[in-house]
């Protein structure tokens, strides 16, 4: 077994009184596809925020590649390779869809090398990752325009715009049809393909189980399942907490 | 457009304005102007933070007087530097006009990185407020400041003409064409901050921070380079500001009609470009000047809210806006 990519070590969080998030551990291999999943509340978006630096986790630590991340802002975290996608689409409304994913490249891609240095070159980069996700014959509309499965497709392009080595969807699939899932399972898929290691939050299992190699359960702040997708589902405590006794 | 092509245009555009100006051969076209090139200025600067990174600053006149008494002070050793200054600097004393935009220009960038750093943790009206009790702060420091004159104020005497290059200049002329080079260059920096990396980092930083750095950009690190720079060139509009004057005093220079009119100007013309303050700054202020000759001067700043309150409610975009959604409408019959 190689090092792993991302080590989570004994991470917890409080907000107040309320224990969010308390002793995770949790390692991810390079180019693994992890699910993660717990019910509603059960700390999956904090967990994410302490890795992506959005929150700072209070106890534990969070190595990632072999440096440690704690204290490190988001966007260092980010230039070292650490993407993430968001929950509800946060794009930036007043540019257009091609100048949201031109932002990453300018301040992530091309801080690591002068690769991309012309204009050109970028808006090449920016309508080769558009067609990637399927959104080119939209590329001057602003982000207003887009339909809900387009802007989460937006999301995961810029989220991929920064070159990462770990990718992190929050819930990319919530809301969407059954035809749409399957449009976004394969964007995943084959990101993967290419060597992008992905953690996949999300609530609908049937994306889950087909996308994910390794499953990871949440409840209540506390990791109570890690293992093989059927393994885990078949888990009595994992089927307590989700259908209760 | 390229940033060169475009300075050359805009430096060749303020000569024609000068040149306009001296042809029409009145001091007062000269007197009037001066205050509108000043509010392109200070509406310029204010909507590198407040337009392109959302920021609303309500400190303009602190930073402006920050500038105009960066002046006062220097003029005040300048004058008499046997009694305040060593030997071996009096020869630097007095300072030029020039001189003392670039130190003034300093002083407010160097104040304005520090207020960034204290408090560009607060979003919103928080951190509108916070940039009103720096004014409070800074306008009470100067009243009890008696160098500067504290709060009877200061008289700066100037000359009667400048002599550039066997050039004879009368004063306020010389005063014009110092706010004119200003007016051209922070219209330049706003351009050129537009189209780089820095106008699409300041751009995500008003639509959505969080996004922003989690897209990798260092969000902090732009907030401050923003108040930094917006700071600088509000205190360089204020350095010349007591020669044009004559005489300054804290309530004047700290008043209500520097925040007003540097929010409103930007508002009106178009927030999300460099032409946005200008066109606003030249009608606005263009109004104010007819409005003070025509009318009275107490109408200036009602002017200002009966235009901000329309403008609000028909065109929140400001002129610019309205002219987009015009095209908009136009291309999609």
């Amino acid at each position: 077994m190689t090092a792993p990519l991302l080590e989570v070590k004994g991470v917890g969080k409080r907000f107040g009184g309320f224990i969010a998030l308390e002793g995770i551990d949790l390692d991810v291999q390079p180019g693994e596809r992890l699910g993660l999943i717990g019910p509603n509340g059960s700390g999956k978006s904090t967990l994410v925020n302490c890795v992506c630096g959005t929150l700072h986790n209070e106890l534990g630590s969070v190595r990632f590649a072999g440096q440690a991340l704690d204290g490190l802002p988001a966007h260092k975290r980010t230039h070292i390779g650490l993407a993430r996608s968001f929950q509800l689409p946060r794009p930036f409304m007043s540019l257009t869809v091609a100048e949201n994913l031109r932002v990453p490249l300018l301040y992530t891609v091309r801080r690591r090398s002068l690769l991309i240095s012309s204009p050109q070159e970028l808006d090449d980069r920016c309508v080769e990752l558009l067609r990637h996700v399927g959104l080119d014959a939209k590329a001057r509309r602003p982000p207003s325009d887009l339909t809900q499965v387009e802007m989460r497709k937006l999301e995961l392009a810029r989220a991929m715009a920064a070159e990462p080595k770990l990718l992190i969807a929050d819930e990319a699939m919530a809301g969407l049809s059954h035809s749409e899932i399957e449009d976004i399972i394969a964007l995943l898929l084959r990101l993967n393909a290419q060597g992008i290691t992905i953690i996949m939050i999300e609530h609908i299992m049937r994306a889950v189980m087909s996308f994910s190699q390794r499953l990871a359960v949440l409840v209540s702040g506390r990791k109570i399942a890690d293992g093989k997708p059927e393994d885990v589902v078949n888990n009595p405590e994992v089927v307590r907490a989700y259908l209760g006794q | 457009m390229r940033p060169a092509k475009f300075s050359l245009i805009a430096a060749a555009a303020g000569v024609t304005v000068f040149a306009i100006a001296l042809l029409a051969g009145s001091d007062y076209l000269f007197f009037a102007g001066y205050v509108v090139l000043q509010f392109i200025v200070l509406a310029t600067a204010w909507n590198i933070l407040g337009g392109y990174c959302g920021y609303v600053n309500f400190g303009t006149a602190a930073f402006f007087a920050i500038g105009t008494y960066t002046s006062v002070a220097m003029h005040k050793l300048g004058a008499n530097p046997g009694r305040y200054l060593p030997a071996h600097l009096q020869y630097l004393f007095p300072f030029s006009v020039p001189t003392l935009v670039i130190l003034s220009g300093v002083v407010a960038g160097i104040i304005g990185l520090g207020m960034g750093y204290l408090t560009l943790r607060l979003r919103g009206v928080f951190f509108a407020i916070a940039t009103l009790a720096m004014a409070v702060v800074l306008q009470t420091l100067v009243i009890n400041w008696d160098f500067v004159g504290g709060a009877r104020g200061a008289y700066v005497i100037r000359p009667d003409a400048v002599t550039i290059a066997g050039f004879r200049l009368g004063y306020i002329q010389y005063l014009f064409a110092i706010m004119l080079v200003l007016a051209v260059a922070s219209l330049c920096v706003a351009r050129l901050i537009e189209r780089s990396r820095l106008g699409y980092g300041f751009a995500t930083i008003r639509d959505d921070e969080m996004a922003a750095e989690a897209a990798g950009v260092p969000t902090l690190r732009l907030k401050l380079i923003a108040t930094t720079i917006s700071g600088a060139f509000m205190g360089m509009a204020g350095a010349p500001y007591p020669y044009y004057i004559g005489y300054v005093e804290p309530s004047g220079t700290f008043g209500l009609q520097y925040a007003v009119n540097s929010i409103a100007m930007p508002m009106i013309g178009g927030t999300n470009t460099w032409a946005g303050p200008l066109i606003g700054a030249v009608l606005l202020g263009s109004l104010q000047q007819i409005a003070t000759v025509t009318i009275s001067s107490a109408v200036n700043l009602l002017l200002v809210g009966v235009l901000l309150v329309a403008f609000v409610i028909v065109a929140p975009k400001g002129i610019l806006g309205l002219v987009a959604e015009w095209r908009r409408a136009r291309e999609k019959p």
